[in-house]
């Protein structure tokens, strides 16, 4: 298995889901060696670590970035640099490939790269191994950039790689449309796979207790403040839901370079005094601030998958998501809402806001259903795409 | 010698429209969704009649004409009523040209096919009466056999229909209620004097209702001839069998080119092959056949899914929520006397609407997802309370003008 990056030295989803998905291979009887470009503190009993040094300057990745500009707001020119060094560094990782995939020569039956950085990684290796190749598609070049502009080097990188793979398997089934359309590939050969989740909610000590003693309402947004997670349509819903539904607060967790721009339309709106902002949770505090909100909204204009919606299901937080992510193609339990459509989405809160037995069947039903959610039912299906392989 | 007693329920709800909560107050119409999407009463009504009510009717007037033998008994929802009186009047004529056979029986439910026994017994008893009234207007009858809505019976309702003189009152024929023994017998309702308990033979109606299509199925495909079989196999185990089915089973849950159609015409000659078969209406079958035995439903029995009680319409949050709601308007609804309002309240007492609600999806989701029209349980709630807001709302105004006139 090729990848990127691995908790707790990961910038987003594509570690924890490397991770997730990792163990429970392992618990189904896959010895995997996982090859990373560099070398990192960590240890895993249940994955044989293999780093290939790769000399070049590797910092963690964004998530997503839609112009240069935008890239350079992350990225501080001294700390890092431009998207051309990530290229560098994943044709480096395809040059330091070659020895290790050598010496395990007789070990592999299945090459499995994670996302675009590794694919000059993973085609090297298969080319020395004649094994098959299955990508697994996190997030594709045109999800980061909103379709602007995608960066050529990266989307022909990400072409050649689905092109030479034997089975490609996005998160999402938007992103199979995506990968079919874009990327010319027939869909025979791409398969969904969904993230799945095996956290269990933990007993913690409330957050925001103020609000709920004075009888306020807490609809949360958690995520990047970037265009692609929709943070302009969550704030114009939040004003048709003030006009509606005065005693609420809005919880905005995360932060990104849209943040100034959620806060003056905020402010234009005259809804400012109803907003918190948190800055970047994790951990504990992430799941204090989730079991504290009466509702999550997930308003993305485009998410691969969405993990987040399911982490605010495990903590037994009623959710909102947008029916252009990957995650409301599976779970049942949830409200779905376009994007787009503002006055649909403050129905939908307002509803929540308003009526307890909606919350309480969304919450009950929901953290019923996540449970069968697991990484286990995830690597269910990469196992059967395996034999087929094999 | 089983009688074979073919009972068809026939019954279109009046789905409430997407209904946002910035619509109250300003809307007042719930059901009149004019979209593509099957939120559209009268589209549906218009898709079930071309697929289903019209190619049935048509078939049974000829099967009633050719076999002099054949017997039918239906019952009517009077909110289906009212919608093919509004929309589609042919229809009616065709089922009324069933019914001037003479050998068609109609019976009693409540007109808005509520399940207002459970929640107010004044309610429940205006809403039989109006049925009564609408079915002697309409088709000159008066029935004497009661079914209540999703056929949910306990010994309470059977109490209460044989001290209104209803000579048969139907239930599912389940089980763990039966014991040992069967549902091909008539039995009488514990505690009661009178009255005969007609019971579902769920097994073979569900042979034609759920299983006729599927394929999986090791008796698939279903003939006239096999089922006859069946049919007959019961002579001296039973007197009767009650085949249950909503009538959309022909043709719509059950399609023509799966062959239901062929299936049914052959189905009376097949069954009347044996001298022993006959068929019957409900009224004739409890005067034939004495009551086997006494039955005791303590607690409220259905149709509906492996618990066969009244969870798919009131067990979760969202559902016992609503249906309080609305009950809990019953008393200003009445003291405002507004006629709209009255019918507007009743209309949103019919049992889909909580049934649409139904949060059971991963045990037995497949049958409710099917008959849902809205994308989730969670928005048919949404809808349905948000109107019922709207609902509250013209009560409070319509109360409050009234008290400044007076």
């Amino acid at each position: 298995m090729l990848g990127w990056e691995l908790p707790p030295f990961n910038s987003g989803g594509l570690g924890e889901a490397c991770l997730g998905l990792s163990r429970a291979l392992s618990k189904k009887g896959v010895s995997i060696n996982f090859v990373l470009p560099k070398r990192l503190n960590i240890n895993l009993d249940f994955i044989n670590l293999i780093f290939a040094d790769v000399d070049e300057k590797i910092g963690k990745l964004a998530s997503c970035y839609t112009t240069c500009i935008s890239w350079s707001k992350i990225f501080p020119s001294e700390s890092f640099s431009p998207p051309q060094n990530y290229v560098k560094s994943a044709f480096r990782f395809a040059e330091k490939i070659e020895l290790i995939i050598k010496n395990l020569k007789d070990e592999v039956d299945i090459i499995h790269a994670h996302d675009w950085m590794t694919f000059p990684a993973a085609m090297s290796a298969k080319d020395i191994l004649g094994k098959p190749l299955v990508i697994h598609v996190h997030s594709t070049e045109f999800d980061r950039t909103g379709g602007n502009c995608p960066n050529p080097q990266v989307y022909g990188i990400e072409k050649k790689g689905f092109e030479k793979a034997d089975r490609i398997l996005p998160v999402g089934g938007f992103m199979k449309s995506m990968i079919v359309e874009k990327y010319g590939i027939s869909q025979d050969k791409v398969k969904v796979i969904y993230n799945g989740i095996d956290q269990v909610k933990k007993d913690l000590p409330p957050a925001l207790t103020v609000f709920k003693q004075l009888g306020y309402k807490v609809v949360l947004y958690l995520g990047r403040i970037t265009l692609q997670k929709g943070p302009d349509y969550f704030v114009r819903a939040a004003k048709r839901v003030s006009d509606f539904y005065p005693k609420v607060i809005f919880v905005v967790a995360g932060s990104g370079d849209m943040q100034d721009f959620m806060v003056s339309e905020a402010a234009k709106l005259e809804i400012l005094d109803k907003f918190i902002f948190t800055g970047f949770l994790r951990g504990d505090e992430k799941d204090r601030i989730f079991q504290a909100a009466d509702l999550y909204v997930m308003p993305s204009v485009s998410e691969p998958f969405g993990i987040a919606a399911l982490e605010a299901v495990v903590n037994g937080t009623p959710v909102l998501i947008s029916k252009q992510s990957g995650v409301s193609e599976i779970l049942k339990n949830a409200l779905k809402v376009d994007f787009w459509d503002i006055d649909e989405m403050a129905n939908k809160i307002i509803s929540v806001l308003k009526y307890g037995s909606l919350k309480r069947d969304l919450s009950k039903e929901g953290s019923k259903e996540v449970t069968f959610l697991t990484w286990s039912r995830s690597a269910d299906e990469v196992l059967n795409v395996y034999e087929q392989l094999v | 010698m089983p009688s074979v007693c073919l009972y068809f329920h026939v019954h279109q709800p009046l789905r409430v429209k997407k209904y946002k909560v910035f619509d109250v107050g300003y809307d007042h119409e719930y059901f009149n969704d004019s979209s593509n999407s099957n939120l559209n009463n009268k589209k549906v009504l218009e898709k079930v009649s071309q697929k289903s009510y019209l190619p049935a009717n048509s078939l049974f007037l000829k099967l009633l004409k050719k076999y002099p033998q054949l017997k039918l008994n239906y019952s009517f929802s009077g909110v289906f009523l009212d919608q093919i009186r509004k929309h589609l009047p042919f229809i009616l004529t065709s089922f009324k040209k069933l019914i001037d056979t003479g050998r068609v029986e109609i019976l009693s439910e409540t007109y808005h096919h509520s399940l207002a026994f459970f929640y107010s017994k004044t309610e429940f008893e205006r809403q039989v009466n109006l049925h009564k009234t609408l079915v002697r207007k309409i088709f000159g009858l008066n029935p004497t056999v009661f079914r209540n809505t999703e056929l949910a019976y306990n010994n309470e309702l059977a109490k209460w229909a044989d001290d209104k003189g209803y000579k048969a009152i139907l239930a599912e024929g389940w089980d763990p209620i039966l014991g040992w023994k069967s549902a091909n017998f008539v039995y009488r309702p514990i505690g009661t004097k009178k009255i005969k308990l007609l019971l579902k033979n769920y097994r073979l109606s569900d042979d034609i209702a759920f299983r006729f299509s599927e394929k999986s199925w090791k008796d698939w495909p279903l003939t006239a001839e096999k089922f006859s079989q069946w049919i007959s196999a019961i002579n001296g185990n039973g007197h009767l069998v009650n085949l249950f089915m909503d009538y959309e089973t022909i043709g719509e849950h059950q399609w023509k080119e799966h062959g239901i159609f062929d299936f049914l015409e052959k189905l009376p000659e097949e069954i009347l092959k044996d001298p022993e078969n006959n068929f019957t209406t409900l009224t004739e079958a409890v005067q034939r056949f004495p009551a086997m035995d006494k039955l005791d439903v303590p607690h409220v029995l259905t149709w509906a899914d492996t618990e066969r009680d009244l969870s798919a319409w009131t067990g979760n949050a969202i559902q016992s929520s609503a249906i309080k709601f609305i009950y809990g308007l019953e008393k200003d609804i009445l003291a405002t006397e507004d006629i709209k309002l009255i019918k507007d309240w009743r209309n949103m007492q019919i049992s889909d609407h909580f049934y649409y609600m139904c949060t059971k999806w991963f045990a037995d989701g497949d049958v409710h997802k099917y008959f849902n029209p809205y994308d989730s349980p969670y928005e048919a709630f949404i809808s349905f309370m948000n109107a019922a807001n709207d609902l509250k709302l013209r009560v409070e105004t319509c109360l409050k003008k009234r008290k400044k006139k007076s």
